[in-house]
């Protein structure tokens, strides 16, 4: 870890003591089994490092799915102040609004069992996923410009979906302010073929049961019971997002050594939020956050025509209905609670998830008695939790949960240790059924790859930044 | 003998190349990116194609990762595979190269890594006893 020492607050949280340049000290959410992994990586370097940055409020936090990323650790979380602060591309990530959207159905396990192998190869065939596909949505320059400005209201409009599904999209599926003029000619020309595709890596599309229940009432709020089917997309805004973020990091990385910001690690490239470079990142941000609600948007609806149509059921009869859409890769301009004044912040999260509470402006009308919807994917053929943002999220983490498993093992580790073996027949085994692209993705993304989803779940459940509301179990699952 | 070798990061890919002289530092890291991210079917990438792109950067190791950059973008939006580069002009804020390679073709190639992105991150390049070595995380 660097020789940086933590120090136990409690049970679920550790201090990484103010030293040298940092600013603030660093929390990072953690068991003590968790605290184990962070013993081997640096992301805990990475929570000191981004406590450098100018502007930066309260502290530098890392969620309990954190490791080690590039500039700030995945499962970061940091605010800035709009006086003085900065904006970070890395801080986003390449892929800006990676996400999830879960959507309940009317059906299950029952209903779909004998069919779940046609209806998995159905949904591969029809959602183009894999590396550099291309998507059955080809945007004209146009197009292209409404998809960065609307998002999932443009995919809307031309037929996929309804209005209903904005509702309950994060942001309504689109950031104000989203500017065209400031995406680069390679980064639209890069979006135009790749709408309405899952991409590769740790993307996915997996059909779930809905296994066990913690919060009846929160649960309902989200019209979910035991036993039923659902669906979990995650993926975001493929090589426009990644272009974008490329483009930036490089203007920034100018922008901080002419501004004199000092950067403990290049990634960290930023420039402040009042500066023409901070403004224009964050008008292409919100172009590339767009795009990925749209993308999302499109493959639900392609997910339920698949259904309806290799069901042969009827839209009313399936019901596939979104339940929430989360992005996990993004920087939001939300106002907070610091030293009782209300202040109007930046606030990254990379690799975390928005978890407000009840009563928040933000959460949809329909959910608001109980609060927002935290979608969390596990690792390939887990499952997923659904929990709900509690009060101390927007006290302590800037409303923000973990977004995930964490991985604990390196890409080429994960393919050693699955040398001699079939990832897909393993899961099989488990009752998932796997549709991949290629058998690298299967060996890299395979379970021990991760930490315990349970773990990392259950520090934000005893912290009270999230509660528990449902557990998922994966039946099958496509990847890229 | 490799000129570079994969190190272990838990999201992404590392490699640490070195290289006698600057120059080859920057071929070698050329190299390392496409073997990467390809795998031939049958037979080395053609000199079907040529092209010839400069870079810019602030120092030696932002000018390496900008050229990695470029050559990131030319497969990702070009489709472009570069096969050999021949650096013609190397100062210490530019850098002017000329590439030979063809169009991607899914026949003689397969995709085995989607590197998104070449990052800044715990970016290192120095001068050693042998000539240069850098350290270079991918974002995959």
């Amino acid at each position: 870890m660097s020789g940086i020492i933590l120090e136990k607050l409690d049970d679920n949280r550790w201090l990484l003591p103010q030293t040298g340049g940092m600013r603030v000290p660093g929390i990072i959410y953690a068991n003590e089994k968790i605290y184990q992994l962070l013993k081997g990586d640096e992301s805990a370097k990475q929570v000191a490092n981004v406590a450098h940055l100018p502007g930066i409020v309260n502290f530098s936090l890392a969620m309990p799915d954190v490791h080690w990323g590039y500039g700030f650790p995945i499962g970061g979380v940091a605010a800035f102040d709009l006086d003085g602060g900065i904006i970070s591309p890395g801080g986003v990530g390449y892929d800006i609004n990676c996400g999830c959207r879960l959507m309940t159905t009317n059906l299950t396990l029952g209903d779909i069992k004998a069919r779940l192998s046609d209806l998995t190869t159905a949904l591969y065939q029809h959602i183009p996923s894999g590396v550099g596909s291309t998507g059955s949505v080809k945007l004209s320059g146009k197009d292209q410009k409404k998809v960065l400005e609307e998002g999932a209201a443009w995919a809307v409009k031309v037929g996929f979906g309804s209005a209903e599904d904005l509702e309950t999209t994060e942001d309504g599926g689109a950031i104000m302010g989203a500017d065209p003029e400031q995406v680069s000619a390679r980064a639209l020309e890069r979006g135009k073929e790749q709408l309405g595709t899952l991409g590769s890596g740790n993307h996915f599309l997996e059909i779930e049961v809905v296994q066990e229940i913690f919060d009846e009432e929160a649960a309902k709020a989200f019209g979910l019971h035991k036993g039923q089917i659902a669906v979990m997309i995650h993926t975001g805004s493929r090589g426009l997002g990644y272009q974008i973020c490329d483009d930036y990091l490089a203007l920034m990385v100018k922008h901080a050594q002419e501004t004199g910001i000092v950067l403990p690690d290049r990634q960290l490239a930023c420039a402040y939020l009042e500066s023409g470079r901070g403004k224009n990142y964050l008008a292409a941000m919100a172009c590339g956050a767009n795009y990925a609600w749209a993308n999302r948007q499109i493959l639900m609806h392609k997910t339920r025509e698949v259904f309806e149509k290799t069901l042969r059921l009827s839209p009313r009869d399936v019901n596939m209905r979104l339940v929430y859409d989360v992005c996990h890769n993004i920087a939001k301009i939300e106002s907070f609670n610091i030293g009782g004044v209300l202040k109007k912040l930046c606030v990254h999260r990379k690799g975390a998830t928005r978890a407000f509470p009840a009563g928040h402006e933000a959460v949809p009308e329909r959910y608001r008695k109980v609060g927002q919807p935290v979608l969390i994917p596990g690792d390939m053929g887990t499952g997923s939790y659904v929990l709900v943002g509690q009060p101390k999220a927007t006290e302590e983490t800037f409303g923000s949960a973990c977004h995930g498993a964490g991985r604990v093992m390196s890409r080429s580790q994960a393919i050693k240790n699955s040398r001699g073996r079939s990832i897909a027949r393993e899961l099989s085994e488990k009752g998932v059924l796997v549709m991949a692209g290629s058998k690298g993705t299967l060996s890299e993304e395979m379970p021990e790859a991760y930490k315990n989803l349970q773990d990392v779940v259950q520090v934000m459940h005893e912290a009270g930044i999230a509660r528990k509301v449902a557990k998922l179990k994966s039946i099958a699952c496509i990847k890229g | 003998m490799s000129h570079y070798k994969l190190f272990d990061h838990t999201a992404d890919i590392g490699v640490e190349v070195t290289g006698r002289t600057r120059k080859e530092l920057f071929v070698n890291a050329a190299e390392a990116l496409f073997d990467i991210m390809l795998e031939s079917k049958s037979g080395d990438v053609s000199a079907k194609k040529r092209k010839t792109i400069t870079v810019e950067g602030a120092d030696v190791a932002d000018l390496l990762i900008n050229f990695l950059r470029e050559l990131l973008y030319l497969f990702n939006g070009e489709k472009f595979v570069t096969g050999s580069c021949d650096i013609i002009e190397f100062s210490n804020k530019e850098l002017r190269t000329r590439l030979t390679g063809e169009l991607f073709n899914r026949k003689k190639q397969t995709i085995k890594t989607e590197i998104k992105a070449v990052t800044y991150s715990g970016l290192t390049v120095e001068k050693v006893k042998t000539g240069w070595k850098a350290r270079i995380i991918f974002d995959v």
